[in-house]
């Protein structure tokens, strides 16, 4: 009986929507290349046994070409004969392509089931498949499913009980393709279809000018969107519910604590003109939730969903091909902007991504230039929401540094980084359109993570926070960095603390500047330093599992010295 | 009949797989994805400066760098 089985498939098939659908283990999948870079495992149970099952990160051959396709294919080869099988999941509107793969499968002799996915999206794309015949052609089961509506998935499950492998001859590669070209003859049938408007807009973003110009269009949309969500949720739900309903409910607590006691401080903060105040009060109760559910979460939520969208429908590998030149500068190739788009999020799951890239020396420039340059969410967010009381133009600042920052050092680091950097070899995904219900409960998924993984962090952050101000144990660090600061910077010696709480949490550090009364001048040397200085403690345990240890230190030091230079010349180049 | 590399080709333009001038493990990626010698490739775009080629093989859309397609020779009508 088996014990485990394997989903396994070409790059961007759906496996992981057929995962959720067999385990109820919800995953992110989107459509591009590569969404999935870890192995995830799950249950399923069939009859009275409880089957494991295992998502691996797509491939195209038994042949790996990036570390998330060795990892694929390495834990298939050590899996025990007779124990598991192999659900091969091939996208029906691609079929030839994604049966090399399949008779790969087939060759070495894995005991094999077909899930032939997307099959609602072949008819009006004028692709017929036989799937009998496929069955008889290739001798395993072929089962039909879309896995986004969970059509196929019982069928599947129940043809999952007689799988046995098969005795096959190795071919070569040619062989192989000419095999699936005799199969792919007889099991589909192609009639000509006009030219959809949607393969229009396929066409038009893979061309140079046109492309172009829908890239500039979808960049500005989607940042405008982001805005426009973040600041509704912010001014019309999560505001008025604070200063509502939540501020009474703490006035009531700070005045049974009694001002100035040691519980007060710790719970409530400093009362600012004899009231609490959200942002400046530092309270376990007051900023800590403040911070991340009025300042962070509605940019989190607006963030996601913009991106949730680009992804499923199948964007963004079409703005890898337009920015390929550009990365090439820096050592990377165009297929490096989806780790640094999902670092705008949180820069753990983009350090992550970065295994799609082939070489250690792409994933090293890859990890560095996010975090330095790359600002998460929360950060974001709490730039967006004080610097921009102060001016729109520091807004603009920081991110034009920041991206001054990642392109001088990738050319730098390209330069003198030994070896090469491989060349884009990416396939573009017809675009999808993913039911709503798909799309918003990945939004949740991703919300809930957030909230979940941030928010006890914050509130453990800011009661240490408390309590070391309140025994002066920062005086110490503050004393250390404060010539630094001060006579480099220009930022007064209290900015000490906030950048090193920095690296706790990024969003806590902002809140942590407000009290300060900075001029707008520091403030914006004080945020973009908390961007390119070290990232925050989660980042940095990633890169040290992804990388080692010597990496991880190459890439700190080049972030102190990105952060001296920038404070610097920050400091003294702007004048006022 | 003439021979030509798939980044010289012009947009549009259809051509026959020959051979690919690259070493043994970008020959089995390109395999894998269906850039054989006797595939039929249509050149969709090309950017300038040396940039990306994008191509229709089979059903699938691909993105290569130029040093890529610069190794794929192809031949043509």
């Amino acid at each position: 009986m088996i014990k485990r089985v394997f989903l396994i498939g070409n790059p961007n098939v759906g496996k992981s929507v057929v995962f959720s659908r067999l385990t109820g283990v919800q995953v992110i999948s989107s459509n591009y290349p590569g969404t999935t870079v870890e192995i995830t495992k799950g249950y399923l149970k069939l009859g009275d046994e409880k089957i494991e099952v295992i998502d691996l990160p797509g491939t195209y051959s038994l042949e790996p070409s990036s570390k998330a396709e060795e990892v694929a294919v390495n834990l298939l080869r050590e899996s025990l004969p007779g124990e598991s099988a192999v659900i091969n999941i091939i996208d029906a509107t691609n079929l030839e392509r994604n049966l090399f793969l399949t008779l790969q499968l087939i060759e070495q002799g894995y005991p094999l089931i077909i899930c032939l996915n997307m099959c609602d999206d072949t008819e009006h794309r004028g692709i017929h498949i036989d799937f009998k015949k496929l069955e008889e052609l290739l001798g395993v089961a072929v089962i039909p499913t879309c896995a986004v509506t969970g059509v196929g998935i019982k069928f599947l499950l129940e043809r999952l009980k007689e799988i046995k492998p098969l005795v096959e001859n190795k071919l070569t590669h040619e062989g192989r393709w000419q095999r699936i070209g005799v199969i792919v003859d007889s099991a589909q049938k192609l009639t000509h279809r006009h030219h959809s408007f949607r393969e229009m807009l396929e066409d038009a973003t893979i061309r140079p000018l046109s492309g172009l110009f829908i890239s500039i269009a979808v960049v500005y949309a989607s940042f405008k969107m982001v805005r426009f969500i973040g600041e509704g949720l912010i001014s019309r739900i999560f505001d008025p519910f604070f200063f509502n309903y939540y501020q009474p409910l703490v006035e009531r607590v700070s005045s049974v604590l009694a001002p100035g006691s040691f519980l007060h401080h710790l719970v409530v903060g400093e009362l600012i003109n004899g009231k609490i105040d959200f942002k400046q009060s530092m309270g376990v109760l007051t900023t800590a939730p403040y911070i991340e559910f009025a300042m962070v979460l509605p940019y989190i939520i607006a963030f996601y969903f913009v991106l949730s969208i680009l992804e499923d429908i199948g964007y963004l590998p079409r703005l890898a091909i337009l920015l390929d030149n550009l990365l090439h500068r820096l050592g990377l190739h165009g297929f490096a902007i989806i780790p640094v788009l999902l670092g705008f999020g949180c820069n753990v799951p983009g350090i992550l991504a970065t295994r799609t890239l082939e070489s250690k020396r792409e994933r090293f420039i890859a990890t560095t230039l996010i975090s330095i340059g790359v600002p998460c969410v929360p950060l974001q967010a709490m730039i967006f929401g004080l610097l921009g009381s102060f001016s729109g133009f520091y807004v603009g600042g920081v991110y034009l540094v920041l991206f001054s920052i990642v392109i001088i050092t990738g050319i730098l680091l390209n330069y003198f980084i030994k070896g090469y950097s491989p060349e884009l070899l990416l396939e573009i995904p017809p675009y999808r359109f993913p039911p709503i219900a798909t799309l918003a409960q990945k939004l949740f998924f991703r919300i809930k993570g957030f909230i979940f993984e941030a928010v006890p962090i914050v509130l453990l952050g800011v009661a240490l926070i408390n309590l070391m101000l309140y025994f002066n144990l920062f005086d110490f660090v503050t004393g250390i960095f404060a010539p630094v600061i001060q006579g480099l910077f220009g930022l007064p010696k209290d900015a000490v603390v906030a950048l090193v709480i920095g690296f706790l949490r990024k969003d806590v550090a902002v809140g942590m500047l407000i009290p300060l009364g900075l001029s707008a001048k520091q403030f914006f040397i004080a945020a973009t330093l908390l961007a390119i200085s070290f990232p925050c403690v989660a980042t940095f345990v990633v890169i040290w599992k992804e990388l080692g240890l010597k990496e991880l230190l190459k890439a700190t030091a080049i972030m102190i010295g990105a952060s001296l230079v920038v404070g610097t010349v920050l400091n003294f180049g702007i004048l006022h | 009949m003439k021979k030509i590399a798939l980044a010289k080709m012009k947009e549009n333009q259809k051509g026959k797989v020959l051979e690919i001038a690259g070493g043994n493990s970008i020959e089995n990626k390109f395999m894998s994805m269906g850039i054989y010698p006797g595939r039929e490739i249509t050149k969709l775009s090309h950017f300038a400066l040396r940039g990306p080629v994008t191509i229709k093989t089979g059903r699938s859309v691909l993105a290569l760098g130029h040093g890529m397609a610069a190794k794929i020779i192809l031949e043509v009508e």
